[in-house]
C-alpha cells in the first residue's frame, strides 16, 4: 500500500477488499458445496437397476429409464423444431430485413419471449397445444412449448455469428452473379454454423433442467415408448421425475440418482459449448 | 421472371420465420387475457387483488390473491437484499481486481451455478435448508418464506455476477487510469469511477434478478411450504407461481379459472420488469 494515505481511506480500501474477498469465497464455496453434496448423496444411489428398468408398484421397483428416454425424445423433439425457426429469424433479421422498425419489434419480442416464466410457458403451452390443438398431455405437446422457450437462445446466437461472416464473402458471391437465395444457402449458412450449434447446446442445457413449463403439457407417466409412440403419450423428463420422487413421494434417494445425472449432463454441456466456442474462434482466426 | 418469383417466395418464407417470434408472445399475451379476463370479472378486481383469503375448494371459494402477491414481491425483494450485494462484490473482484487464473476459475464455477436445474436447488434447500432453519431458528416447520428467499438469491446470482461484469469490463479504460493518476487506490477506483460509470448496466443486471426471482417456480414450490399464508418469515407461503402450478392439475370450474388469473397477473408483473430491463440496457449502451 502507498504511504501518505489518510487512516479513512485505508480503513475504506481495506473494507472493501475484506467484503469483495468474502463475497467471491462464498459464491466459490457454494459451487462446490451443491457439487460435492449432490454428487456425494447422488452417486452412490446410482444402480444398473435403476438405469435400467422401469416403475412398478406390483414389485416396488424404481427405474428411470423411461425418463431418460422420455428426456432425450423431447430434446430431440425440440430441436428438429426450434433449429429452423431459430436460424431463420436470424437470417431473415440479418439478411432481408430492410424496415428497421419491424426489425425493433421482433428482437423486442424475442427478448420479452427470454423473459417470460415457464410456469407460464406451462400454462400457455397446456390451453394451447394441449386443449386447443387436441394434443392431449404429450411429450409432442411438452416439446412444442420448449420450442417457444429456446426461440429466442438460438435466434440470438445465430445472429451474433452472422454479423461475423465478413460483408466482403456475400459481395463476392454477388458479384459472381448469384441470386440471394444462392448466397445465403452457400456462403452465409455455413458461415454460422458454429452460432447455431452454441444455440443447440444452450438449449439442450435448457430443456434438460426444465420441469415448470413440463408439468401440465408432457405430464409424469413413467412409461417405455419408441419415438414416435413416445410423442404421442405423456411422459415425464428427469427434471419432472425428480420433483414428483422428492416432493410427491419422498423417495429421496432416487431424486439424489437423478439430481447427480442431472448435474453431471449439466457439467458436461457447460464444458461442450466451452469448447465448440473455443474451437470455431480458433478456426475463424486463422 | 421465374427466378425473380423463386427469390420472392424464399424470402417470404423468411419474413415468416422472423414474424414468429412475434407471433409467439402475441399467442401467449392473448391466450392469458382471454382465459384471465373471466374469473377477474366474476370474482370482482378489487376482491381478487385486495383479499386477503384464498380459499378455492372451501363451501363457499374465497379467491384473494394478496398473499400470492405479497409473498412473491417480498421473497423477490428478500432475495434481491441478499443475492445482490454478494453477486455485485463478486462481479467487481472478478472484473477489475481478480488474478486471470482466479477469474477464469471462478468465472466457470458462476456459469456451473446458472446451469443447474431449479428442481435440485429444491431438492438441496429441502433437505439442508430447511431443516436448518428449523434447528436454528427454533421454528417448528422450516419449510418457509426464509428458506425461498435464500434459495431464490442463490439462483439470481449467476444472472446479476455475468451482467455486471459485462457492464463494468465495458467501462472505458482511460476512466481508469485517469483516477489512477490522480493519486486513487485501485480499489478506490474500482468502486469510486468504475461501478458509477457502469450503473447502469449494473441496474439492469439487478432488474435481471427481480424477473427470474419472481418467475421461478419449481424451486420455491419444494422449500417455501405452500400454504395461501399473508407473507411471514417463518410462516409457509405460496407465491404467485406456486399457486398456478400446485392447483392447476385439480382444478375445475371458477378455480381453475382464477388460477388463469393469477397467471395474467405475474405476466403483468414480468413485462413492467421487462420495460424496465430493456430501458436500462438501452442506457447502459448508450453511455
Amino acid at each position: 500500500m502507498q504511504t501518505g494515505i489518510s487512516k479513512k481511506r485505508r480503513a475504506y480500501i481495506l473494507l472493501m477488499r475484506i467484503l469483495m474477498w468474502l463475497s467471491v469465497a462464498l459464491t466459490a464455496g457454494l459451487v462446490l458445496f451443491l457439487v460435492t453434496y449432490v454428487m456425494a448423496k447422488g452417486l452412490p444411489e446410482i444402480s444398473w437397476n435403476l438405469l435400467t428398468t422401469k416403475p412398478s408398484y406390483l414389485s416396488g421397483n424404481i427405474g428411470i429409464l423411461p425418463d431418460i428416454l422420455n428426456t432425450v425424445y423431447i430434446i430431440i423433439a425440440a430441436l428438429i423444431f426450434v433449429i429452423p425457426l431459430g436460424a431463420g429469424a436470424a437470417v431473415y433479421l440479418n439478411e432481408y430485413a430492410r424496415n428497421k422498425k419491424l426489425v425493433a419489434v421482433i428482437e423486442y419480442a424475442a427478448e420479452t419471449l427470454s423473459g417470460i416464466p415457464s410456469i407460464i410457458y406451462g400454462l400457455v403451452g397446456m390451453l394451447f397445444f394441449c386443449s386447443f390443438l387436441d394434443m392431449q398431455t404429450s411429450l409432442l405437446a411438452g416439446a412444442l412449448t420448449l420450442v417457444i422457450m429456446n426461440l429466442p437462445t438460438v435466434l440470438r446466437t445465430t445472429q451474433e455469428s452472422l454479423k461475423t461472416v465478413p460483408q466482403s464473402y456475400r459481395e463476392g458471391a454477388f458479384g459472381l452473379g448469384a441470386g440471394k437465395w444462392r448466397v445465403i444457402r452457400t456462403v452465409v449458412l455455413p458461415g454460422c454454423v458454429d452460432g447455431i450449434i452454441t444455440g443447440c447446446i444452450l438449449s439442450v442445457g435448457r430443456i434438460l433442467g426444465e420441469s415448470a413449463a413440463l408439468l401440465f403439457t408432457a405430464g409424469f407417466a413413467h412409461a417405455i415408448h419408441g419415438f414416435f409412440e413416445g410423442l404421442n403419450s405423456a411422459g415425464a423428463t428427469l427434471t419432472v421425475a425428480l420433483y414428483v420422487y422428492a416432493k410427491e413421494q419422498g423417495e429421496f434417494g432416487v431424486a439424489f440418482a437423478i439430481a447427480a445425472i442431472l448435474m453431471v449432463l449439466t457439467l458436461l454441456i457447460q464444458l461442450a459449448a466451452m469448447l465448440v466456442g473455443r474451437y470455431f474462434k480458433k478456426r475463424r482466426d486463422l | 421472371m421465374k427466378k425473380q418469383a423463386f427469390e420472392n417466395f424464399i424470402y417470404g418464407v423468411f419474413l415468416l420465420l422472423g414474424l414468429i417470434t412475434v407471433g409467439c408472445v402475441l399467442l401467449i399475451t392473448v391466450y392469458l387475457i382471454i382465459s384471465g379476463i373471466p374469473a377477474i370479472r366474476e370474482i370482482g378486481l378489487f376482491k381478487f387483488l385486495f383479499g386477503k383469503t384464498w380459499a378455492s375448494t372451501a363451501k363457499t371459494p374465497q379467491f384473494g390473491i394478496l398473499p400470492f402477491i405479497l409473498t412473491s414481491i417480498y421473497g423477490t425483494a428478500g432475495a434481491i437484499a441478499l443475492g445482490v450485494p454478494i453477486g455485485f462484490l463478486t462481479a467487481v473482484y472478478l472484473a477489475k481486481a481478480a488474478p486471470p487464473k482466479v477469474k477464469a476459475v471462478v468465472a466457470a464455477a458462476v456459469s456451473v451455478l446458472a446451469g443447474i436445474p431449479s428442481v435440485v436447488y429444491g431438492l438441496v434447500g429441502m433437505l439442508v435448508l430447511v431443516p436448518g432453519i428449523r434447528s436454528i431458528f427454533h421454528v417448528p416447520d422450516g419449510a418457509s418464506l426464509l428458506a425461498a428467499i435464500v434459495v431464490l438469491a442463490v439462483m439470481i446470482l449467476p444472472s446479476i455476477v455475468n451482467v455486471s461484469i459485462t457492464a463494468l469490463e465495458a467501462v472505458p479504460q482511460e476512466y481508469e487510469d485517469a483516477s489512477l493518476a490522480l493519486g486513487a487506490t485501485p480499489t478506490e477506483t474500482y468502486f469510486r469511477v468504475s461501478v458509477p460509470a457502469a450503473r447502469s448496466g449494473i441496474a439492469a443486471a439487478v432488474v435481471l434478478g427481480v424477473g427470474r426471482a419472481i418467475g421461478e417456480a419449481m424451486a420455491v414450490m419444494m422449500v417455501s411450504g405452500n400454504v395461501a399464508n399473508m407473507p411471514s418469515l417463518f410462516q409457509s407461503v405460496r407465491f404467485l407461481t406456486t399457486a398456478v402450478a400446485s392447483e392447476m392439475s385439480y382444478s375445475s370450474g371458477l378455480q381453475r379459472q382464477a388460477l388463469f388469473s393469477i397467471a395474467l397477473v405475474l405476466y403483468l408483473f414480468i413485462l413492467l420488469i421487462n420495460a424496465a430491463l430493456n430501458f436500462f440496457l438501452k442506457r447502459s449502451k448508450e453511455a
